[in-house]
């Protein structure tokens, strides 16, 4: 194997999407050379998908709003595993980095005093929970993420950021002390191979939903930064804590807003009953996203579920009037027609809940640094490595993501990451270079799938992994039947590593990157299996049968799972906030 | 069984593009195009095209579908298919990378050309900068575009001139830009389009609208920008 050709820059962001452009964008402004390496071109990011808003307290719904209010919201919405001190920062921060992105140029839709509109979304309230509802998710219109992601790329483009568009990033490469150096990544459109090499190296690689059969998420979420990170020997946290959003259209798996229930919508069994109402007596339709979707699933499996199989249940958004849906559900309603083929004008959506969003991910501190847990149990900083958005665990979600937190959430900790690594590069990084033996030890991966000469089809071993995701490890969960999902997974494991490349042209080969993206798929969905069979408690989005309660005694930390021992360890939850006494775990009613 | 004719071409290979058939048992349902081409890859991996969110809101999947522009995650066969026939090429008029993936980079540079960021170099207020309702309506119709490049490759004008008339996806942004009242630099942004080619090789064809996956309308926005380009010269 000959040398490979060697890129250096101060920061390289892997990733294209809400965080990595917002992190690049810091570090572009600053003036320090940074690239993006994405393999898709940006504006093609799973970003693009976020449909209702970025949830934040800029008191324009109301005058008086609390960015507090919205810290409880979050902490309970997280079950109370999301990391107090994150998400203090993050719901403090949030209105300075909203007012950014609209000086940047954001096409928020406006008040009558021309300030942001905001929308209600499901978990919010005043007051700490005793004053009803809140309106707190900023909105353009039903586009918010297509609208926030055009916008991170123009205010890019503007400061100059390096693209590395349609590049691949494969694996990375750490020095003799462990560091993170940079990875090694192909160029798609020539298949050329080069070592990026970088002082600062920032996961923004976005979630996994395609390890489910159903998810709403884009072909492109296959997890690269959290199976980059596992194969490098670095663990990652919660990540059991899978979201199963209450409405993706049946069938055809894309999302349909929260914010159609927070203009008013809400979900109806075969009966036309609005089942929500004996679920979450107070918040109903707009109780946390675990809790609808768990109640959804029991009225299916209770017999009253719509359709000829019974096997989905109905949004109703009709009674709404036509004029305020085409003026605040735009997009919904061009979803809506061609995925479902029904009009939500004059009738309902069928919808179930669907594969939607990873609470877990690479642990990181505020600043983005990536983590790792030491012999005695300690936090240790990986050295030149980063991440945020939803690849990190920082953690602002904890155990169940609240509606409008995950655009909150990348644009916080993306610039938060920026300004950290700013600090960190104008004090002066050294980082060990690279040898050729570590360089080549990220290439191993990538070497054998281009000299497999047998075994199976990428496309074959995905579906097989994600049936065995949806079946086993789905919104219900139980021990006997995630073992058995990790004894086929087990199985699994030889035949992923074995893909068959039959293809092996450098220009654009699409199956080169589909069989790359199917280990990183494994890594994320075998990582999934053992924490959820390892964590015997329901808690959030994580729900067994045969442990019903949340157990705070042994319980209230986070998973981590360590991918040399295939094992998972506890880390404690951080309860310090800076501004007030931290909030006890309380039962979470809605 | 449907009779599904692809563009195949890999430079490492071919000396020449070609066209592909493929039989494909629909199983009687009305699938979306970008379906059919994910089935078709399970059985030959070698067939390239992009994809990303499969619900068009990316834009990564604009191809020519039986003769028109599209996204194909959103064309049902049923809007496409002509007598058990589907055909489906690249978008036209930019060089093709493989099979039915092409080098957007003209594409890009004409969009970059307009300056396709919000200026403003007044500071900035300590919250947002107020925009009315009725202001903000007027970006209705010109953000939204996903960038697809499915109208700019469906403009004879653009065909002729890629390099020097900014093309219908460009000239949209372009305008929302200098349609949003939050913005400062109408007077540069209009300097900056002033000459024969930018905007006006736009003859009105209109293919543009014909095929916006989004219903935007191009024509109409150049428009406009005419209309202030011209304002500006009496």
């Amino acid at each position: 194997m000959g040398s490979l050709r060697k890129m250096s820059f101060d920061a390289v962001i892997v990733g294209g999407g809400g965080s990595g452009m917002r992190a690049a964008l810091q570090l572009a402004q600053s003036g320090y050379k940074t690239a993006v390496i994405t393999k898709v071109f940006p504006t093609r990011s799973h970003t693009v998908s976020a449909q209702g808003g970025i949830t934040c307290a800029i008191a324009s719904d109301d005058p008086n709003d609390k960015w507090e209010w919205h810290m409880y919201d979050t902490i309970k919405g997280s079950d109370y595993i999301g990391d107090q001190e994150a998400i203090e920062y993050m719901c403090q921060t949030g209105p300075e980095a909203i007012f950014e992105l609209e000086h940047m140029g954001l096409p928020f839709s406006r008040t009558e005093e021309g300030r942001i509109y905001q929308r209600p979304f499901g978990g919010q309230s005043k007051d700490f929970g005793a004053g009803g509802q809140a309106a707190r998710t900023c909105a353009a219109a039903d586009r918010t993420g297509h609208a926030l992601l055009h916008t991170l790329y123009q205010g890019n483009l503007k400061n100059k950021t390096v693209f590395l568009n349609e590049w691949f990033a494969v694996d990375i490469v750490k020095n003799a002390d462990g560091a993170v150096v940079g990875v090694v990544a192909i160029d798609i459109e020539s298949g050329e191979t080069v070592f990026v090499e970088s002082k600062a190296t920032v996961f923004a690689t976005g979630g996994a939903g395609r390890i489910y059969a159903s998810t709403t998420n884009a072909h492109i979420c296959t997890g690269d930064g959290v199976g980059m990170a596992l194969r490098a020997g670095f663990p990652v946290q919660d990540i059991e804590m899978w979201q199963f959003h209450p409405t993706g259209i049946h069938g055809a798996g894309t999302l349909v807003t929260e914010g159609c229930r927070g203009e008013g919508g809400y979900l109806i069994n075969k009966d036309g009953e609005r089942f929500m109402e004996r679920y979450a007596p107070n918040a109903k339709d707009l109780a946390g996203r675990d809790v609808v979707a768990r109640s959804m699933v029991l009225e299916i499996l209770e017999g009253r579920g719509c359709g000829p199989d019974g096997d989905h249940v109905y949004l109703k958004l009709d009674h709404l009037g036509e004029e305020m849906l085409n003026a605040k559900l735009p997009g919904i309603l061009e979803l809506s027609r061609t995925f479902a083929h029904a009009d939500p004008v004059k009738e309902p959506i069928p919808v179930v809940p669907t594969c939607h969003y990873m609470m877990g991910g690479i642990p990181t501190n505020v600043d983005g640094q990536a983590l790792t847990i030491d012999r005695e149990g300690k936090d240790t900083v990986i050295e030149g490595f980063y991440a945020c958005g939803e690849a990190a665990c920082v953690s602002v979600h904890g155990a169940n993501r609240l509606g409008g937190n995950s655009l909150l959430d990348l644009v916080v900790f993306g610039r938060a990451s920026g300004i950290f690594i700013e600090k960190q590069l104008s004090a002066g990084i050294t980082l060990k270079e690279a040898t050729e033996e570590d360089i080549q030890r990220a290439m191993v991966g990538l070497n054998k799938i281009n000299q497999s000469s047998g075994g199976e089809n990428a496309a074959v071993l995905r579906a097989e992994l994600q049936t065995i995701m949806q079946n086993y490890f789905g919104v219900f969960r139980r021990g006997d039947y995630m073992k058995t999902g990790i004894e086929k997974l087990d199985k699994l494991r030889l035949r992923v590593e074995n893909v068959y490349l039959d293809d092996k042209s450098n220009a654009f080969n699409t199956a080169r990157l589909e069989a790359l993206e199917l280990q990183n798929l494994f890594e994320t969905a075998y990582a999934t299996a053992i924490s959820a069979e390892g964590r015997t408690e329901s808690r959030g989005a994580h729900a067994r049968e045969d442990f019903q309660e949340r157990d705070d005694e042994n319980w209230l930390c986070h998973s981590v799972y360590f991918p040399e021992s295939k094992k998972i360890g506890k880390r404690p939850v951080n309860f310090t906030l800076k501004t007030r006494e931290p909030f006890e775990p309380q039962i979470r009613t809605y | 069984m449907l009779n599904v004719s692809i563009y195949r071409y890999n430079p490492e290979v071919d000396a020449e593009p070609f066209m592909q058939d493929f039989e494909f048992d629909t199983q009687g349902k009305d699938l979306m195009v970008l379906d059919v081409l994910e089935k078709l890859k399970i059985q030959d991996p070698s067939l390239v095209f992009r994809r990303s969110c499969r619900e068009g809101v990316c834009g990564s999947d604009g191809v020519n579908i039986s003769g028109k522009n599209g996204l194909a995650c959103i064309t049902p066969l049923s809007e496409c298919v002509r007598g058990d026939k589907l055909v489906i090429r690249p978008l036209p008029g930019l060089p093709v990378i493989r099979d039915l993936v092409i080098d957007m980079s003209q594409f890009y540079a004409q969009y970059e050309k307009i300056q396709p960021y919000m200026i403003n170099n007044s500071p900035p207020p300590a919250i947002e900068r107020l925009q009315s309702p009725e202001e903000r309506k007027k970006l209705d119709g010109l953000y939204e575009c996903i960038l697809c490049a499915c109208c700019s490759t469906a403009c004879p004008s653009f065909w002729w001139n890629p390099e020097k008339f900014i093309g219908p996806s460009g000239l949209l942004q372009a305008y929302r830009f200098l349609a949003d009242s939050r913005d400062t630099a109408t007077e540069e942004r209009l300097a900056n389009l002033d000459d024969p080619f930018s905007v006006f090789r736009c003859h009105g064809i209109m293919n543009c609208v014909q095929v916006c996956p989004k219903g935007l309308n191009p024509t109409k926005a150049i428009g406009h920008i005419r209309n202030m380009l011209i304002r500006n010269a009496a």
